[in-house]
């Protein structure tokens, strides 16, 4: 079956499946984990009118201090809680120069990184070439060993369920509390919030430490659990890809995790698709048939004239992509190309979400980016 | 201090411009330039142990500088201070510095230079690398024996020659002592991101492999191979990998086999003597195992006696240039015939190798 | 209580006083943090920032590093004043690298005059065109520049690394990522001779044309009416519109012009110091020159003199390393301490600090 779909590796259907869900799924939820905690950190922020683009500076800042902490005092919980302190510290410092003093936000954002980099690489010094202590995986007993759905949802550290709990807190704190309501508002416009009484700066602040925090636990969790090492620089550009999930998630704490485990299940598969030895047009064959035959599922009752041509369209990419998998069993593409495409799509649902000005209104904080100085 | 320091750069440019030579009781003064942080465990952290060996074998008569993290799109005037600073000989220790190298080399005739895994020479720049192919070959050996699921992972940089070499030596070599062994490899296209190089041990580990191999910079792969030893119950074995370029031993206790350690101390040791006994001269350097360029890191106890002896014995043997990686009968991966009966490799193929051996499946990229 | 109270007019004091403030508030918190090190606090601090003016092939060094950021900087401030904010002048920089190269490269071997502005015009364009994406986006769609022009950057990046490992890789560089080394006819000439320079300069006719936008885009500025449209729109955007600016105009030139002044830096960069197209080629000077757009108050003298000092604390900061025994790790803090000291000293021209109770003071 495989091989007539150019995948050209002898496995089933079944055998692929169960591959997917019990093995290449956990290493999708790792890798995204970090990535979950900064943008759900950073979403607070941006919700609030304030655009930090130092997130890598205090992710790297705290793998550092996670690192160091977890192997000072032999427990990983307390690196987790000391990296979210200084996380939340280091942006206090963006916090201080952009609300009280004004300065401009983006270009604080960079210095941060800047900053942020040179101190953690500073600080961590002597502390290369050191094991961290493990981080506890949840044990259920039974459970956690039960086949395919025991390994997809029981297998992980107590970071990746804190990290999805913070999601639904952020998501409950947002549209179910008083709190959440104001912090909106904040976002939405500064000069009224003012106006009803509400401190504005002092708001900001929090959710700047909060997105801090947030980045530092991440950075913790590379240097402990994803990688476990600390070395100069080993963020390596995440904190950025923290800033674009926001944005993709249009600014929805839920969709935040789809962002993520997408940005960073593209590394995954990337590096899986190689390790297989599988063929890029064969994997692109099977993903635009399934989109194809959802579509027709999803809008079987209205399939209008519009659709149908969409549909078509699809499936001839998809048959397009099978052939050329079919006349080239060794094709083999650059993998910048594939690495590409998250930003690409980041760029389209940016765009998708922003056409239609209403809808965008809801999600994106009219403030963000924006001066705020109480001169009344 | 000041004065000092205008003079010294006077006494450079006048030695640059084909002046009195510098007199004989000065330190010799000797510069390197690293692509990463000397903290890397890897790659430039081997070099600054080099710089350190010179420091501690010549004492007074040398004065080492050096600067780390120096980005290869902006080396050029790193490189060119040094040698305006009036530094005597100059190591730039990545490939990416070549270019540079070769065009401050032009404006100081006179002072030395030395580029580690280059191509290019002039008279006054030696290129100097090490042949650690012949340390995939040990790791092969060991590797063929001590996989259980005859599958073996590579971590693969870029797809230059240098890399492809270590995968068709060590899986010449696996296959030599395992039929039944698979290559499977990855392309990382980084030689440093820890967490990039940590994924790709996980998916090379998820698709069967338990014994990784790296061609890349960072202790990522080792640390990941190390933590399957944790809470493994009686009777199982964890993820073996080796240690690159440095030794890497604290960070798998467990899971490291052996190591391919970049022991540049004796050619540099060499070098600087060169300069001080006025015998240097731009050379092309390939050592290996025979000069103690590429050392092999000591094997691990678990590996059972016969087994770390055949690996010994092979390593003894490339020392004493009684054996070589690449003898035939090996053909390419299309079928044909590389090496007949017998016959070894030449250093110009190797050094342009593009193809891979007969039995590693999947393409070279591009 | 402190408070602060925004001044009708900035202070003219202050404009000159704040970044010296800011200078000597670095030396004194950096002086502290070479000390901690172990290092002589005085003799750092003398070779990061006095050494390299001193020290001839150091002050060309100086111009050679300030050159692109001033170009990408001087583009980024028309945008800022008008409140479009391109972030993603990296990307442009890096596919305008590629473009004049893919063009040095189609040219391989001709000799003739005319290759270097035809690299220069394709290098301009392809930022120009890269730009337009985010510019279309926002102007159709409504879509967040910052944010696309931020993505474009990794797009672009990942574009370079597939073009040097493929179309652009060197035929005879064993594999290595690459182009080969252009040709002369494809390499901006180096202003050796020039007076004040040293023999082996490196300072190339990129610099020069750099420098000499400086004035124009200060004309542009102030006198032009683009300039003023420009300013308008970003005080006053309803006034703007009222006058018969077109908003989506603005942003499209803002962004065209900033792709076009990264783009050129771009060639600048890959044609001169760097003479082929390596995967290493985009030091960030994109993102750098965020930071010296607004230490330069968005004026094209204040750029010029913002890129000399970043390029200062750059050179010098090797020099520490070199000299001293630094790590770069504390360079890079020293750097983010001084920007954090700008950034936040600026305040004092715009507004006064206050002591005492509202009201009081008046």
């Amino acid at each position: 079956m495989m091989e007539v779909i150019g995948l050209n590796a002898d496995v089933t259907i079944q055998q692929s499946l169960f591959y997917i869900l019990t093995t290449l799924l956990p290493i999708m939820v790792i890798a995204a984990t970090p990535l979950v905690l900064a943008s759900t950190g950073e979403l607070i922020v941006e919700k609030s009118g304030v655009l930090n683009l130092g997130v890598e500076g205090m992710m790297v800042m705290g793998a550092v201090i996670g690192f160091i902490t977890a192997v000072e005092t032999g427990t990983p919980v307390a690196g987790f809680i000391l990296a979210a302190v200084a996380g939340g510290l280091l942006a206090l410092i963006f916090g201080f120069l952009t609300q009280v003093l004004l300065s401009n936000q983006v270009a604080t954002g960079l210095a941060l990184t800047l900053f942020g980099l040179g101190l953690a690489a500073l600080m961590g010094q002597t502390y290369t070439g050191i094991r961290p202590p493990q981080t506890a995986r949840i044990d259920i007993p039974f459970v956690s060993d039960a086949p395919v759905l025991g390994q997809m949802l029981f297998s992980y550290d107590w970071i990746v369920y804190f990290a999805l709990a913070l999601v639904g807190a952020v998501w409950w704190f947002l549209n179910r509390t008083r709190a959440g309501l104001v912090l909106r508002a904040v976002g939405e416009n500064h000069d009224a919030a003012h106006a009803l009484g509400y401190r504005v700066i002092a708001i900001r602040l929090a959710a700047i430490a909060f997105g801090g925090a947030c980045a530092g636990m991440g950075g913790a969790y590379l240097s402990l659990v994803r990688v476990p090492q600390w070395s100069e620089g080993m963020t390596a550009g995440i904190g950025w890809i923290a800033l674009a999930i926001v944005v993709f998630a249009s600014w929805k704490p839920g969709r935040v995790i789809i962002g993520a485990w997408l940005f960073g299940g593209v590394t995954i598969l990337q590096l899986n698709i190689q390790a297989a030895n599988l063929n890029v047009l064969g994997i692109a064959a099977i993903v635009l048939a399934v989109v194809t035959i959802g579509m027709i599922a999803l809008n079987l009752r209205s399939m209008t004239a519009k659709n149908w041509i969409r549909v078509a369209f699809l499936g001839a990419l998809a048959l397009l992509s099978w052939a050329m998998a079919l006349t080239w069993p060794a094709f083999r593409l650059d993998s910048a190309y594939l690495s590409m495409t998250p930003y690409l799509m980041t760029i389209v649902v940016l765009v998708a979400i922003s056409g239609d000005r209403t809808r965008a209104a809801l999600n994106a904080p009219a403030s963000l980016g924006r001066v705020f100085h109480a001169s009344s | 201090m000041k004065l000092l320091k205008t003079l010294g750069l006077a006494t450079a440019l006048t030695l640059a411009t084909g002046g009195v030579m510098a007199q004989s009781d000065d330190p010799l003064s000797v510069g390197f330039i690293y692509v990463g942080p000397i903290g890397d465990f890897g790659w430039s952290y081997q070099h600054e142990q080099g710089r350190l060996a010179i420091e501690e074998h010549f004492g007074d008569a040398v004065e080492t500088t050096y600067i780390e993290s120096v980005p290869e799109g902006d080396s050029e005037r790193v490189i060119r201070r040094m040698a305006q600073d009036g530094t005597d000989l100059i190591f730039t220790t990545s490939f990416g510095y070549m270019t540079p190298t070769l065009r401050v080399a032009g404006q100081f005739p006179e002072t030395m230079f030395e580029h580690a895994t280059g191509y290019q020479r002039a008279d006054n720049v030696s290129v100097y690398s090490g042949r650690f192919y012949e340390g995939r070959t040990v790791q092969g050996i060991l590797a063929g024996h001590m996989t259980e699921s005859n599958v073996i992972g590579y971590i693969a940089s870029f797809p230059i020659p240098e890399v492809i070499r270590g995968i068709n030596a060590a899986y010449l070599a696996a296959k030599s002592v395992n039929p039944d062994v698979e290559f499977k490899i990855v392309w990382v296209s980084t030689w440093f991101d820890p967490a990039k190089e940590a994924d790709a041990a996980n998916a090379l580990i998820e698709q069967g492999a338990d014994v990784i191999m790296q061609h890349t910079d960072s202790t990522a792969p080792m640390t990941i191979a190390e933590a399957t030893w944790d809470n493994l119950g009686e009777d199982e074995t964890g993820i073996y990998a080796f240690g690159q370029a440095s030794d890497m031993l604290e960070f798998g206790p467990n899971a490291r086999l052996s190591s391919i350690i970049d022991n540049w101390n004796p050619y540099y040791i060499e070098r600087v003597q060169a300069v001080m006994d006025g015998t240097w001269e731009s050379a092309d350097s390939w050592h290996g195992i025979g000069q103690g360029t590429t050392t092999i890191g000591a094997f691990n106890i678990n590996i059972p006696e016969d087994v770390a002896a055949e690996a010994q014995a092979a390593l003894d043997a490339i020392a004493a240039g009684e054996l070589h990686p690449f003898t035939g009968p090996v053909n390419k991966q299309d079928g044909s015939v590389w090496l007949a009966e017998g016959e070894t490799a030449d250093d110009g193929t190797l050094l342009g190798m593009n193809f891979y051996v007969e039995g590693i499946e999947g393409a070279i990229p591009n | 209580m402190i408070r602060l109270e925004p001044r009708l007019t900035p202070s003219r004091a202050m404009v000159w006083g704040t970044p010296a403030l800011a200078v000597l508030a670095t030396m004194i918190a950096g002086g502290i943090l070479f000390a901690m090190l172990g290092k002589n606090p005085m003799e750092a601090i003398w070779t990061i920032f006095v050494d390299p003016i001193l020290d001839p092939y150091s002050r060309d060094e100086l111009f050679v590093k300030a050159a692109p950021l001033v170009l990408i900087a001087i583009g980024l401030s028309y945008g800022f004043r008008a409140g479009v904010w391109n972030i993603g002048a990296e990307g442009q920089f890096i596919v305008g690298a590629i473009a004049g190269s893919a063009v040095g490269l189609a040219f391989y071997g001709t000799e003739a005059i005319w290759l270097l502005p035809l690299m220069a015009l394709a290098g301009m364009v392809a930022g120009t065109l890269w730009a337009m994406i985010p510019a279309f986006l926002k102007v159709r769609f409504n879509a967040n520049e910052i944010l696309v022009s931020l993505m474009l950057v990794y797009v672009a990046d990942q574009l370079l690394r597939a073009m040097v490992a493929g179309p652009l890789r060197n035929p005879a560089g064993f594999n290595f990522p690459e182009s080969r080394l252009f040709h002369d006819s494809a390499v901006l000439p180096l202003l050796q001779g020039f007076p004040g320079l040293t023999e082996y300069t490196r300072v190339h006719v990129g610099v020069l044309i750099a420098l000499l936008l400086v004035p124009l885009a200060w004309l542009l500025l102030r006198k032009h009416l683009l300039g003023f449209n420009i300013q308008v729109m970003g005080s006053a955007p309803r006034a703007a519109r009222f006058s018969g600016v077109k908003p989506a105009m603005i942003i499209y030139v803002c962004l065209g012009l900033s792709g076009a002044m990264a783009g050129l830096a771009g060639l600048f960069e890959v044609a001169g110091p760097a003479g082929q197209l390596v995967p290493a080629l985009p030091q960030g000077y994109g993102f750098t020159a965020i930071i010296v757009a607004f230490l330069g108050r968005l004026n094209p003298l204040g750029i010029l003199a913002a890129g000399l000092v970043m390029a200062l604390t750059y050179i010098g900061g090797e020099n520490a390393q070199l000299d001293l025994g630094l790590p770069r790790a504390a360079i890079s803090v020293f750097q983010g301490m001084l920007l954090f000291f700008l950034l936040g000293l600026d305040i004092l021209v715009r507004y006064r600090v206050r002591f005492g109770k509202r009201g009081a003071a008046q």
